[in-house]
């Protein structure tokens, strides 16, 4: 695995001057290995799984693991495309709405046309999908930044959401549509679990996995990748070498509409109907997960195996301290001084990795 | 790879096509079961309207929006004002200060009078005052049942949240319940702690108090799941909202916990839970009542002169206990989104 920042790694020629400067010595395994974005999260993330194994007897069953898992998952899969757009430069505040937004799409337009579930489905898609593609196309033609075209994209959402929702179902919340054709394949879908060793697993911590080793394959091996860490690193440069920076920042955004859908016909199927206030401030935990994971605000760094870990580690805080029985008051700043510590900690490692 | 950007009317192409591709094919998928089709359709209450002079009220509330029970105290709100012959001007903002600027905007307007939820009672007496001040009669309901008299509002319509707490928490010893946990969904809510509170006051039992993340759901479930999985002596959940109820059922099958749930408020999705058994009983505010009278008492005001609780007692809405005996009454009412 690599990624853009890591400086290339030469060996010196056998003859000439032994050392020339620290640019080109052969750095260390140790240190290579700290070069790598998710390395500091992956430690952070085995040191609080330790930790709740120790303080929290309840978290060693297998069910226990499996409802944490099932927690990282929800917000790790919308974390995967919020990681990919932060590489490429750019983030969404947008996303945590657009996840209702594409379940009440789905709900109101399967219920009020009395039709198969699943063509809500399709239509939620193609909506969550249009809503990606308008905040880079804006983005992109206006030049306006990305925090300010998405948080109007976000005010926009939050108000149709509400207002659409009670002007077709006369109430602020959807329709149960768990009778409705397509409902349980759907729902097997999205958001069924099975049994492993009499272990009730989510579905959707399979989908989040499978999700994150396709974004770590295009990000590493596909041109595609390549392109998402030039725009990120720098736009010009990358725009004068040939990267189709357009193309890229758009569909960046549209794979974040795309995650969101995803999420939002799991919250639809798992709990039948939705109501349309939800999903603000979820953007803030999807851009931290991310953060946490190692992907720097400013871009052009990260990797998509980062994002899991500081998924996986917001799902063991949020959980752990319930399993631990501890009081709920602290969790918030708990949570703060964690994504402090684990962003001055990649910081950290980062700087002394690849200074010498 | 070169890639040279589509021309404009050709990147909007697919997506008409798929747009048209799905217009299409809704015809030949149309669900058998379910839908708006299956839904029943009740005419709203409805009782004639007044001949009186139109006159406008104000209601400020300090609800998030997009929230099931406060859109049925609104319809509430709307039913009254449709039937006094009332123009109603509804606003809502979570915040104290804005809420005291949504009431003072009311009285720029110069409306007929003013119901409003005291949540936050100290960031709302100035504001209140001002109303009073320029001949406004003032209103309180849902919230602010220790204030409203003080900030000298006309009446109030509402429950005793820590009454109805205690409501349930009696009712609870009746159940055999013997380890209870208290959900809340907004932590540092005080309507919602004063509940809390009011269960474990006469709960002859041990009660927990357990803070969940109300914007998103999965978190809701899987946080009640982990409780429950915890301490396995819990048999009881009490949640403080209808859809939170129904996550909570869902959590309770999955931690294999043998916990049974009450909740406070009801929305037609908790009435079919109940139904089913999988929802123990509901202690009903009855929030539609909420909203229909404070508009109610302000339009007698005006035109009768009446105080509604004499201006010395508050008007309790609640607590009244929907369970298996008889939900069917309530249910064709919650069906409607008005119950």
């Amino acid at each position: 695995m690599t990624q853009q920042a890591e400086p290339a790694v030469t060996i010196p020629p056998a003859s000439g001057p032994k050392e020339t400067d620290g640019r080109t010595a052969q750095r260390s395994l140790a240190l290579r290995l700290l070069a790598r974005p998710e390395v500091g999260v992956f430690l952070g993330a085995v040191a609080v799984f330790v930790f709740f194994l120790i303080a929290a007897p309840a978290v060693r069953s297998g069910s226990s693991m499996a409802t944490v898992l099932y927690q990282s998952s929800t917000i790790g899969i919308m974390a995967l495309p919020v990681a990919l757009l932060m590489i490429g430069g750019e983030f969404d505040l947008s996303s945590g709405v657009v996840v209702i937004t594409s379940a009440l799409t789905a709900s109101m337009l399967s219920y009020q046309l009395t039709m198969n579930v699943w063509m809500g489905v399709i239509v939620a898609l193609v909506v969550s999908l249009a809503i990606g593609a308008f905040n880079g196309w804006m983005m992109v033609r206006t030049g306006l930044p990305s925090f300010l075209v998405t948080l109007g994209t976000f005010l926009i959402l939050q108000g149709v959401n509400l207002a659409v929702t009670k002007l077709i179902t006369n109430n602020v919340a959807t329709d149960d549509i768990s009778t409705m054709d397509g409902f349980d394949q759907a729902k097997k879908v999205f958001a069924s679990s099975f049994d492993v060793g009499g272990v009730q697993v989510k579905i959707t911590i399979v989908w989040w996995l499978v999700f994150a080793a396709i974004a770590t394959w295009v990000l590493l091996r596909t041109k595609y990748g390549n392109w998402i860490f030039a725009v990120g690193g720098n736009q010009d440069s990358a725009r004068a070498v040939g990267v189709p920076v357009t193309f890229t920042k758009i569909t960046l955004f549209m794979t974040v509409g795309f995650g969101a859908w995803f999420i939002g016909m799991h919250q639809l199927f798992s709990f039948n109907t939705v109501q349309s206030g939800e999903g603000v401030g979820q953007e803030l935990i999807y851009i931290a997960a991310a953060v946490i994971g190692g992907c720097l605000l400013t871009g052009g760094y990260g990797s998509a195996i980062g994002p899991v870990f500081g998924a996986f580690m917001f799902g063991m805080v949020q959980q752990g301290i319930v399993y631990a029985g501890w009081n709920p008051d602290w969790f918030k700043a708990f949570l703060g001084v964690m994504l402090l510590g684990a962003t001055l900690i990649n910081l950290w490692v980062r700087r002394t990795a690849t200074r010498r | 790879m070169k890639r040279t950007p589509l021309p404009r009317s050709r990147r909007i192409a697919p997506a008409v096509a798929v747009a048209a591709a799905a217009a299409l094919t809704l015809a030949g998928c149309s669900s058998g079961s379910g839908g708006k089709k299956a839904e029943e359709s009740g005419a709203a209450a409805s009782a004639g309207k007044a001949n009186t002079p139109r006159m406008t009220i104000a209601m400020v509330t300090h609800a998030p929006s997009g929230d099931t029970f406060w859109d049925t105290i609104r319809k509430g709100a709307e039913a009254a004002a449709a039937k006094d012959n009332v123009k109603l001007i509804y606003s809502n903002d979570e915040t104290a200060g804005d809420q005291a600027n949504l009431v003072q905007n009311a009285i720029d307007q110069k409306v007929d009078g003013i119901a409003v939820t005291l949540a936050k009672p100290d960031a709302m007496k100035a504001v209140v005052a001002k109303a009073e001040k320029a001949g406004i009669p003032v209103v309180g309901f849902n919230a602010g049942l220790s204030d409203w008299k003080k900030q000298g509002l006309l009446s109030f319509f509402g429950q005793d949240e820590s009454v109805s707490g205690q409501a349930l928490g009696t009712k609870l010893n009746t159940t055999g319940a013997k380890h209870t946990l208290c959900v809340i969904q907004a932590q540092g809510d005080v309507n919602l702690e004063e509940r809390c509170a009011g269960v474990k006051k006469t709960f002859s039992g041990k009660t927990d108090i357990l803070y969940v993340n109300g914007t998103d759901m999965p978190s809701v479930k899987s946080t009640i799941t982990a409780k429950l999985t915890q301490d396995k002596s819990i048999d009881e959940v009490v949640t403080l909202g209808a859809p939170f109820a129904l996550t909570a059922a869902q959590s309770a099958s999955e931690a294999g916990s043998k916990a049974k749930v009450a909740t406070f408020d009801l929305n037609k999705d908790l009435i079919s839970g109940i139904e089913k058994g999988s929802i123990q009983f509901a202690v009903d505010q009855q929030p539609y009542l909420q909203g229909y009278l404070a508009v109610d008492s302000l339009w007698l005001y005006k035109t009768n002169g009446n105080y509604s609780g004499g201006g010395e007692q508050p008007i309790l809405t609640g607590p009244a206990f929907v369970d298996k005996s008889n939900v069917d009454a309530v249910a064709k009412f919650a069906a409607k989104g008005t119950r």
